[in-house]
């Protein structure tokens, strides 16, 4: 570790700079169970929360791990845990509890090939469609897709953020490469990094409402044990938080629910662009693959090709209006990921454009060459 | 008269259970010991699964959390560790317990952490119409036991001590005086707790085992019931059948939120 001018440089993987941006975002709780290639988060903060003044609790289960973050979270503590895959799946019911229940919590998929156990040390970005429709209902959830540990260090203070502002589950999509991958970072200087904390309720308890709609959509928090007495169901419920199955009551929570993160889609979405004003064919790269991605548009730019990227860093909302409005004027899009086209499909749906896979689901990384051969092709 | 009004939320009333159902007898229990034990209702959290038995929270003026099937224990474990000085309190149903919450169940109880569960062991799913549970006695008809279950069935309050749990007692919905004893020292008990409660469902328990009204049930408790005392010294066949009331099992064990507070300051201080 070097020191200078007060920056903080570090070498560091994706797994221990998501854990290190966890305390930094203010979590001081995390429940998990050990799986690959997730561990090392769990690993970190094992050793760093009991001195932090947070608890680090080894669950029985993925299940009970998020059902141990939500629990905690009640109590006004931010929470997290981190699974791969297999423990991604068996959490799913709680998320959906989270979303129902706003209560934030954020959970970490550092991601490797399925299903089952698949591929359990090898890379995948086969999860993104169960990032957005893992869950039974209609919900919405945000997902923050890093592609390196910079990123992620970056991505997993914004997933706080997000989970505390509209107070639902969030998703930090992570790879195999980027987990284990050792980077030199310099760590934002604390007051440089805005941390965002929900927003509590004045009211008396007497007159609090749990659920009651405010104008961004957001219901103001109190926790458990701090003298306002409430319920809390997964069950639909009205603004007092009790179960309603009235029509009017249902859909309104339903409406809300979704309306909150679609009125601030836009200071939710975040995505980076490179060369791509001129560009006739445009590449959407996500987490490891848009690391190729970068080096394939440097590689066919310098033999005059028009072509740029598109790297969205939330994927869920999708960015489709924006990646619309900035392929306009392209004739291709090329979608790299290690899947079978998960998000090439929404790209298709967005964008109404010839859309190009380039696929691996062999756990291994999409070279830039496999892409540049691909611009190459779709060229003539 | 004991004032209930104080602890329930009165205007979510009536209650979703049938008549002679064992969750109500339970429910004013548990009130009676909560106000023994000069607990005030802002310190209490009241946690449950999902069942007729996990709606209990709904009708009482807790911090309450009614969660997902099984996993009421997961959650209590999250807020207890997150807030030690809420009193944490988790009410489940036998399916809810044992079956799909069977893991959080043993793990819990081995961890040894200051939760007081109360499970309704009615030997059915009520709320979903009267399945056999893993507590359904062998030979119990279900309505997917159809010709009489052929699994044997679990002994809850044995699962928890077996499993690490320093409080263990059972009681019955007929023994509502002793109920509210056990309660309220499960409540004083630094550890795991817990109280079984043989609870009538005299909709989808009693009727397809031809066992009568919630009446019949409560005389059933009544005669078939031998405090754990006197159990002792009987053989198994005499034992067999019966109900087996009382302080099971009463020890001391390291507490899990007082452990990590011990690994906190012994982490600090090095
Ligand atoms: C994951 C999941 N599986 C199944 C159900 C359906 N379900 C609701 S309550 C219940 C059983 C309840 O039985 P028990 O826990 O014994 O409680 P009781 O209703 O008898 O009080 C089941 C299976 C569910 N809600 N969630
Ligand atoms: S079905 Fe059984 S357990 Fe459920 S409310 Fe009715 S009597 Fe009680």
């Amino acid at each position: 570790m070097t020191s200078s001018n007060n920056t903080d440089t570090r070498l560091m993987t994706g797994n221990e700079a998501c854990a290190e941006a966890a305390l930094v975002a203010g979590m001081r709780f995390f429940a998990g169970y050990p799986i690959t290639p997730s561990s090392e988060i769990a690993e970190v903060l094992a050793r760093k929360l009991p001195s932090s003044g947070g608890v680090f609790i080894q669950m029985e289960d993925e299940i009970g791990s998020i059902a141990a973050i939500i629990g905690a979270s009640l109590a006004g503590v931010k929470a997290m845990t981190a699974t791969s895959g297999p423990g991604f799946s068996l959490m799913q019911e709680n998320i959906g509890y989270a979303a129902m229940t706003e209560v934030p919590v954020v959970i970490v998929n550092v991601q490797r090939g399925g299903p089952s156990t698949g591929l359990p040390t090898l890379p995948s970005q086969s999860d993104v469609m169960q990032a957005r429709w893992g869950t039974h209902g209609d919900h919405p959830v945000i997902a923050v897709v890093p592609s390196t540990v910079y990123e992620t260090f970056v991505w997993t203070i914004k997933a706080f953020n997000f989970s505390e502002q509209y107070r639902v589950p969030v998703i930090v999509l992570l790879d195999e490469i980027i987990a284990h991958i050792n980077e030199k970072i310099t760590i934002p200087a604390h007051d440089e990094l805005a941390i965002i904390d929900r927003t509590l309720s004045s009211q008396p308890p007497e007159s609090y409402l749990p659920y009651k709609n405010t104008p961004s959509g957001v219901p103001l928090f109190a926790g458990f044990g701090t003298g306002y007495r409430y319920h809390v169901t997964g069950l639909c419920h009205d603004e007092t938080g009790f179960p309603s199955s009235n029509a009017r009551i249902v859909e309104e929570l339903y409406l809300r629910l979704n309306r909150k993160i679609d009125q601030h889609r836009n200071d939710i979405i975040e995505y980076q662009t490179l060369d791509l004003d001129d560009a006739e064919i445009c590449i959407v790269a996500y987490g490891s693959s848009a690391r190729s991605a970068q080096r394939a548009v440097r590689i066919a730019r310098q033999d005059g090709i028009k072509v740029g990227l598109f790297k969205p860093f939330v994927l869920w909302p999708f960015p489709g209006e924006e990646l619309a409005e900035l392929t306009r004027k392209a004739k291709t899009i090329i979608v790299p990921e290690m899947n079978l086209g998960q998000i090439a499909h929404e790209v298709s749906c967005a964008t109404r454009k010839d859309v190009v896979s380039v696929n691996r689901v062999d756990g291994t990384l999409i070279t830039p060459q496999e892409i540049v051969k691909r611009i190459y092709d779709v060229q003539v | 008269m004991f004032r209930y009004e104080y602890y329930l939320r009165n205007k979510h009333f009536p209650h979703i259970w049938c008549t002679g159902c064992g969750c109500g007898i339970i429910l004013k229990s548990l009130l009676r010991a909560i106000d023994r034990s000069a607990l005030s209702k802002d310190e209490i959290a009241l946690i449950s699964g999902i069942g007729c038995s996990s709606r209990t929270p709904g009708y009482v003026d807790f911090n309450t959390l009614h969660t997902t099937h099984g996993r009421a224990l997961a959650f209590a474990t999250g807020l207890k560790l997150a807030k030690p000085d809420l009193k944490v309190i988790v009410v489940s149903g036998d399916g809810d317990a044992t079956a799909i919450g069977g893991n959080h169940f043993i793990h819990t109880a081995r961890r040894n952490i200051d939760i007081t569960a109360i499970i309704y062991n009615n030997h059915i799913y009520g709320m979903t119409g009267g399945q056999a549970s893993p507590t359904t006695p062998l030979g119990k008809r279900g309505s997917t036991a159809p010709y009489g279950s052929i699994e044997p069935d679990f002994d809850i309050s044995g699962l928890a001590i077996a499993a690490g749990a320093s409080f263990v007692a059972r009681s019955t919905c007929y023994h509502a005086v002793q109920l509210d004893k056990f309660i309220e020292k499960g409540l004083s008990k630094k550890g795991f707790s817990l109280i079984e409660v043989l609870s009538p469902c005299p909709t989808y328990y009693s009727r397809p085992n031809r066992l009568g009204t919630a009446v019949d049930m409560m005389r059933w408790y009544k005669e078939n019931s031998i405090p754990f005392a006197r159990a002792k010294d009987m053989s198994a066949e005499e034992r067999r059948d019966k109900v087996i009331t009382g302080i099971l099992h009463d020890i001391e064990r390291p507490e899990f939120c007082e452990e990590y507070k011990r690994l906190t300051e012994r982490v600090k201080g090095t």
